[in-house]
């Protein structure tokens, strides 16, 4: 299965980007979990002059990441990190990927066994847009949310307020959130008008 | 094969070596050939060169054919040639018999020129080590300061690993192809019983049977079966041949009627026509002695520690003699130490052998990564 659904993203189109290489000090060394084509890692590279990998299942994007000059590690996420040791990244990204991963709770459990910090970008399900779609009896179809249900990789969509009840009871303790809607960033209402969300956490002390 | 964008007609050369050279083991060579090809151009600045290491039955034939053998074309040539993957248009590619082989390169076949007789038992036992050391030699005879790639599959995957160890600064980016940091007890054991095959067939003379005028025909094809069914999948085998009867009818007998023996003892008698039992014998002690962490308590981080190459590793889902797990063996302590590393797990049905076959992704994966490198800078 593809980790993260293929939009080509290019780092324009994906506001995300920004938002996490703002966190991300020169020099981190970052895990990209669902890396995709590698552009996140190239922009990470390029803005940040990070030590990255990433780890994707897709044969075709394997091909893109090297192709886009990042390392990259053919392997299924949902198998575990075994290939990583305890500690071994300031980072462990994972970006508009949390909504199509089935073990979610053991993968954000191997993020914190991998990484100091955990960053996640995903597509808020609270967004009004979203809801209203429901409201007139449809899943949501969208730029964030591109497929049909029947289509869909997404099989574990959330809001921000179902994402930090999860922390919550998982004992992660979110650091930073950045809500978006397009490239604005959203303050007031954040899980009624934020259509992307990410956030940076680590393990509660 | 593609014959419109073969490298065409290419022909071997010759390099003759009379400084001695310190086996592992301590034996020393006084003098040695290795026996090479070339393919495409060496650049002015000398950074675009490729070497690339055989694996146990292999040579330095890899790309091309000969003007009077046409038929006689090269072990890789799907791989390299002009606009293949490694690209003959942009990188001037190298390949060599290792020593100690019987293709050419000074191997227990050639005459000892101390005694006027094939050295036979008295070649040493030669390391992958060894054989990087000579190949070094052999780049500074062709002015190589630093190789933008060595590339390996199986042996030949040790030793590129090997030249990121032996000689960090003189290797740009390794290609670990279907490989293993060490044989396993199991990998051990199946060289062991073709080398016992070998050993105890009459004609083996304790390596001299050159001077009998025999050839231990009988144990290498039963090196070669054994280990030809190692190179293949369970999958690929019953694909291919099933249970398939050549009579259509049991004969109740011992003669071959299963398809798949017929196969074996023909992949068994071709081998042993040509290739030499020493050389067999050195190539699977080689396999089993190469641990880069013999050294290092057996601390593969430590013993990558030495590393500065970025690294290709590649396996296949089928390949059973050297797994996919084998290539995270060898990822592993290359990500602890922080060095660039990509890993690609291609499927295909054709278990260990699919390294030497034409695969879209496996061609996409190399053609991608040495695109890169044609354009780096040498460091």
């Amino acid at each position: 299965m593809s980790m993260r659904p293929h939009m080509n993203p290019s780092a324009a189109d994906r506001p995300d980007f920004a938002a996490i290489a703002a966190w991300i000090p020169n020099g981190a060394s970052v895990l990209d979990l669902g890396c995709g084509d590698g552009s996140l890692l190239r922009y990470l590279k390029e803005m940040r002059a990070v030590r990255g990998y990433g780890v994707e299942i897709s044969d075709l994007d394997i091909v893109s990441c090297i192709v886009n000059g990042v390392n990259v590690i053919q392997n299924d996420l949902e198998s575990g990190l075994s290939d990583f040791e305890d500690n071994s990244f300031d980072f462990v990204i994972l970006s508009q990927t949390l909504q199509a991963t089935r073990h979610t709770e053991a993968l954000i459990k191997e993020m914190l066994r991998v990484g100091h910090e955990g960053i996640v970008s995903f597509p808020n399900f609270g967004y009004w847009r979203n809801r209203l779609h429901v409201l007139l009896g449809h899943m949501p179809v969208s730029r964030n949310l591109p497929f049909q249900w029947y289509d869909t990789p997404n099989v574990h969509l959330c809001t921000l307020s179902d994402f930090e009840n999860f922390c919550h009871r998982h004992n992660v303790a979110v650091l930073e959130r950045n809500v978006m809607a397009g490239k604005s960033e959203i303050s007031v209402l954040p899980n009624l008008l934020g259509s992307t969300a990410v956030y940076r956490f680590q393990r509660s002390l | 094969m593609n014959a419109s964008n073969s490298i065409g007609i290419v022909s071997a050369k010759n390099a003759q070596f009379d400084t001695p050279l310190v086996f592992r083991s301590g034996a020393v060579l006084p003098r040695y050939e290795l026996v090479y090809e070339t393919y495409g151009k060496l650049n002015a600045a000398k950074s675009n060169a490729i070497l690339i290491c055989h694996a146990l039955s292999g040579h330095h034939h890899v790309a091309g054919y000969y003007a009077d053998q046409p038929e006689n074309i090269g072990w890789w040539d799907n791989m390299v040639g002009p606009g293949k993957p490694v690209n003959t248009d942009k990188f001037f590619v190298i390949g060599l018999n290792n020593l100690g082989g019987c293709h050419g390169s000074t191997g227990p076949s050639s005459i000892d020129p101390s005694t006027g007789q094939p050295y036979g038992a008295s070649f040493p036992v030669i390391t992958v080590e060894d054989w990087v050391e000579s190949q070094a030699r052999l780049a500074d005879l062709l002015g190589i300061r630093q190789f933008a790639a060595v590339i390996g599959g199986s042996l030949g995957g040790m030793q590129a690993l090997q030249w990121s160890l032996a000689f960090p600064e003189r290797v740009r980016n390794v290609f670990a192809i279907a490989a293993a940091p060490r044989l396993t007890a199991q990998n051990i054991a199946f060289n062991d019983v073709a080398r016992s095959a070998i050993l105890t067939d009459p004609d083996f003379h304790g390596g001299n049977f050159y001077r009998h005028n025999v050839v231990p025909t009988r144990g290498l094809r039963l090196a070669r079966m054994l280990g030809h069914i190692t190179y293949l999948s369970d999958d690929a085998m019953a694909d291919k041949f099933g249970r398939e009867l050549r009579h259509g009818q049991f004969n109740y007998g011992y003669e071959i009627e299963f398809e798949i023996e017929s196969y074996l003892r023909h992949q068994g008698d071709k081998f042993a026509s040509y290739f030499d039992a020493n050389t067999y014998l050195l190539m699977t002690k080689a396999l089993d002695y190469f641990d880069p962490a013999h050294d290092f308590d057996g601390d593969l981080n430590r013993a990558f520690a030495r590393a500065t190459a970025n690294f290709l590793v590649i396996s296949f889902t089928t390949d059973w003699r050297f797994s996919p797990q084998r290539s995270r063996e060898i990822v592993q302590p290359l990500l602890h130490n922080r060095l660039n590393v990509s890993y690609a797990e291609i499927t295909s049905a054709h278990g260990h052998d699919s390294f030497l076959l034409e695969h879209p992704h496996y061609f996409d994966v190399v053609r991608a990564y040495l695109d890169n490198v044609a354009d780096e800078p040498s460091t």
